[in-house]
């Protein structure tokens, strides 16, 4: 936050946002975070630290996990974003998010958004994780609630769901 | 207890779905039509007069809203206990991040500069920053001694003992100050409207503390401060007192400008400037017989309470009464002191000057079990409170606990014996060292003495037209499982769905004062008084006849119907009633400190890295007796996310000061555990029950951070023979203490002459 007093000129930029290519005007520094936050109104996708330390603004840009508040948002240009109000279809809970819901992975739920994110990620990667690779794939996104074991559960539990439907 | 259908069992947690949606709306997610953004000037200095603020060149000032103190229009102070605390500072500073000018403007990001463009010109003084200076009172910084408050607990002929003890055991323990870190960081929006007066929304976890304060600082009556929480995103005790201040600010700008006013702190700001945890030196002499039971002691307690008074009373009282343990003390003195320095006023967090105290006595019992010969076990089985006997308070244990078979139990599970048994083997080669450590503890649920008479809280229960029933009270949700489990037990009592009941939002107009949510007082004491009220709807719907014995859903949504058709709205309230056998003397500090306790034993196991002096915990286990489990997967989240924070407090986490001000302000360089730093976490729980809880629970939030860290710190003394006194212990800290002799463990010394 020590944006210049006199700010730049916004420019005009697409992204596609969970699927829905959108049109933004932005300040070229400008972060990832705020654009989705503050221009899209995209508020699921939190703030926790500001210096790409806590993983709470993490979203998936192409397939990565990134931390959009160290997203200049001109490098995010034409990308595919997905946020955590991408992950539901409609008004069914995912499987990540079904799990996280029942095993006790939320509770105040403000890194909740970027953790599932990192755990779909996971699963994207490693669709039946060990605990350890759980531990070690989880471990950029900070909770200070659960002290992580009920996270681990749900990501145990959300991979068992999805290798008994595809055996 | 077996027909029960609601409570004990793991229902979804009420906000969860929005939780996992990312629908939830914090602070930070709420936008209010022109509304401004706030920041805070401090001071740059610890302590000194303000002479001249001067308004920096570059800045186009007059599109900003510029507040001071001579804006305020009631009284410049955060109520709380002792309001002693400005709001604004004016003309002095006491700490290096007093708050001294507000500014707002629409850009939020207008904003850093305008903050950088303020300076002051200052006349310094001289200031205090560690308990030890301030007691030198070599400067005097707040009132005639510097000393915020003292306690003393008396039992029995502590004089009297020393010529008869085998062993005299001393020890000094220190703690440093620990962030609380909630991932959410402080944030508030106030709107003000000449007729309605001030609302507030913000981060918070006692929504009535900011409403006391609104009504003084902006001179209003009771009407016209609304304060909403919305949601929390973590608080740990840290969202008990601070937003009070931030509410303040906001609410005064938005006064001045007459447009709403958000200010959300950044992570810097937040370390910086709210409360942490009380940095706490304790000395301990103990009178100890030949075969190792405790005969008396002296314990001076002594906290680090910052510029201004806050809670430290009240972290001082817990902190003493939490002092002598688990153990039976025949006789003791228990000094206890909160001094001022000129740092940022520490506050309240998790535990609450309990893990400070426990963590100098559950190293002292290995102590003493060192210089007496026996095992760590042994002298706490052969010291253990038993049934019927008095804590230093002396206050009888009612509880059927048996510590022994809880230690045995934990002993079992964590494989003690024969780990220690290898370990021993294992430390002789290599280059890393093993160990294992126990903690056995208690802690007391709700406020302490008569803390709960004076607060005298208030719950309602609605059954409204439609058959669903609210629940009302200011008690906040922060992660814990508020809404849960009070929605549990009101539809527990009621014999409806879960579904059935909902919970208000915590809202001053809409609320009742249910009292702050803290001191592991919500499932307990809050939901008996749900309890309570939701009884008080059913024997009003049988009272009319509109309902009786067993009934249906529907049934009982009909009779809410008729009777709100009949009656009007239909509410029931309870208030708290003290038990009347409960006896508490505040002057002399005795009696029932606590209407429950919770009693555990951990067990840690750690390795240290002889390269690196990184420790890491390979195990935990975490015993505990907290009555009755109400939601099995809920409570152990409270345990395991205690316990995985009081590893932080023991190894990681490092406040690093400099004339009163956090160096390390940043998750870069004060660094909390990562799912990749932790052991598995096991929990386990052990339910006696507990006649003053909603269907027998007990506290259990603040229970889990008492344990851990002195656990881990046997375990290390354990591993490489090294006696730590002190945490947080970083492998720097590891290394210095293996450099020096100082905490080389020596031959057991009887101190005061074998006899």
């Amino acid at each position: 936050m020590t944006g210049p007093l006199e700010r730049p000129t916004p420019c005009e930029l697409s992204l596609h946002v969970n699927g829905e290519r959108r049109t933004v005007h932005v300040y070229p520094m400008e972060r990832l975070l705020d654009t989705l936050r503050d221009r899209l109104g995209l508020t699921g996708t939190k703030e926790g630290c500001g210096e790409g330390e806590c993983g709470s603004c993490s979203v998936l840009m192409e397939g990565a996990l990134v931390n959009s508040c160290l997203v200049p948002v001109l490098q995010a240009r034409d990308a595919n974003i997905v946020t955590i109000e991408g992950l539901a279809a409609g008004s069914e809970l995912n499987d990540l998010q079904q799990a996280f819901l029942q095993c006790g992975g939320a509770q105040c739920g403000i890194c909740t958004p970027g953790m599932i994110l990192a755990a779909a990620h996971l699963l994207h990667k490693k669709p039946q994780p060990t605990r350890e690779e759980i531990r070690e794939g989880l471990s950029g996104n900070l909770c200070r609630c659960t002290g992580y074991m009920q996270i681990f559960e749900a990501v145990a539990e959300a991979a068992r769901r999805r290798g008994m439907a595809t055996p | 207890m077996k027909n029960d259908r609601i409570v004990g069992v793991s229902v979804l947690r009420k906000e969860g779905r929005d939780k996992v949606t990312g629908q939830a709306q914090y602070v930070d997610d709420m936008t209010l039509p022109g509304m401004l953004y706030g920041a805070t000037v401090r001071s740059q200095i610890p302590r000194g007069k303000i002479k001249n603020i001067a308004f920096g060149s570059g800045i186009a000032w007059d599109e900003f809203v510029i507040v001071s103190a001579k804006d305020i229009p009631g009284k410049n102070r955060i109520a709380l206990m002792a309001n002693d605390q400005p709001c604004l500072a004016h003309g002095a500073v006491n700490h290096p991040e007093e708050p001294i000018l507000l500014l707002a403007h629409a850009d939020r990001h207008l904003l850093p500069k305008a903050v950088a463009a303020v300076s002051m010109e200052y006349d310094p003084l001289p200031g205090v920053f560690t308990i030890e200076e301030s007691e030198s009172h070599s400067e005097i910084i707040w009132g005639t001694d510097n000393t915020f408050k003292t306690y003393l607990i008396e039992k029995g002929d502590v004089d009297g003992v020393w010529e008869k003890a085998d062993y005299i055991v001393e020890g000094e323990y220190a703690t440093g100050a620990q962030e609380q870190l909630y991932i959410e960081n402080n944030g508030i929006i106030a709107a003000f409207d000449p007729q309605q007066g001030i609302t507030v929304w913000g981060s918070l976890q006692c929504p009535y503390y900011i409403h006391k304060a609104l009504m003084a600082l902006c001179n209003l009556t009771e009407d016209k401060v609304r304060v909403v929480q919305a949601e929390t995103g973590g608080a740990f005790g840290g969202k008990e007192e601070y937003p009070s201040m931030i509410a303040a600010h906001a609410a005064l700008l938005a006064i001045k400008s007459g447009r709403p006013v958000k200010i959300v702190y950044d992570r810097m700001e937040d370390m910086a400037a709210t409360t942490k945890r009380h940095p706490s030196r304790t000395r301990h002499r103990t009178a100890v017989s030949r075969d190792g039971k405790i005969l008396g002691g002296e314990i001076e307690f002594t906290i680090d309470g910052g510029a201004y008074t806050t809670l430290s009373p009240v972290v001082l009282s817990r902190g003493a009464i939490h002092a002598g343990g688990a153990y039976y003390w025949p006789s003791v003195r228990i000094s206890a002191k909160a001094v001022a320095t000129n740092v940022p006023p520490h506050g309240a967090f998790r535990g609450f000057g309990a893990p400070q105290s426990l963590f100098a006595l559950e190293r002292h019992m290995d102590r003493i079990a060192q210089v007496v010969g026996l095992s760590a076990a042994e002298v706490r089985r052969r010291n253990f409170l038993r049934p019927g006997q008095a804590t230093t308070t002396e206050q009888i244990v009612r509880d059927p606990i048996d510590l022994d078979k809880l230690l045995n139990r934990a002993l079992e599970l964590s494989d003690y014996r024969a780990k220690r048994e290898l370990f021993a083997k294992e430390n002789r080669a290599g280059t890393s060292r093993k160990g294992m450590g126990i903690a056995a503890f208690l802690h007391g649920a709700g406020f302490t003495g008569s803390g709960e008479r004076n607060l005298s809280s208030v719950v309602g229960v609605e059954g409204c037209a439609d058959g669903k029933v609210q629940v009302l009270v200011s008690s906040t949700e922060f992660g814990q499982g508020t809404k849960t489990v009070l929605c549990q037990i009101a539809a527990e009592t009621l014999d409806l769905p879960y579904e059935k009941v909902e919970i208000v939002q915590a809202d001053t107009n809409e609320v009742p004062n249910s009292g702050p949510t803290v001191a592991s007082r919500t499932v307990m004491v809050v939901g008996k008084l749900v309890q309570s009220a939701a009884l008080g709807i059913r024997q009003t719907l049988a009272g009319s006849g509109l309902l009786d014995g067993s009934y249906s859903a529907a049934e009982f949504g009909d009779a809410c119907r008729k009777q709100v058709a009949a009656h009007g709205r239909f509410r029931s309230w309870a208030r708290y009633e003290a038990p009347n056998d409960v006896f508490w003397d505040d002057a002399r500090y005795r009696g029932e400190a606590y209407a429950a306790f919770a009693w555990a034993v951990y067990v840690a196991e750690v390795t240290v890295d002889l390269t690196t002096y990184r420790v890491s915990v390979d195990d935990f286990v975490a015993l505990q007796e907290v009555g009755r489990v109400l939601h099995p997967v809920l409570a152990r989240g409270q345990i395991a996310g205690g316990v995985a924070q009081a590893i932080g407090y023991t190894l990681y986490e490092k406040v690093v000061w400099q004339n009163g001000r956090m160096q390390n302000c940043q998750m870069t360089n004060y660094i909390m555990p990562t799912s990749a730093d932790l052991p598995p976490i096991r929990v386990f729980f052990e339910e006696l029950g507990n006649i003053h809880g909603a269907f027998g629970a007990k506290g259990i939030g603040e229970l889990p951070m008492d344990g851990p860290a002195p656990a881990i710190v046997n375990a290390m003394e354990g591993a490489l023979k090294l006696r730590f006194n002190s945490i947080p212990l970083l492998p720097e800290d590891i290394l210095e203490a293996l450099l020096s002799d100082s905490g080389r463990q020596s031959e057991p010394q009887p101190a005061g002459g074998e006899r």
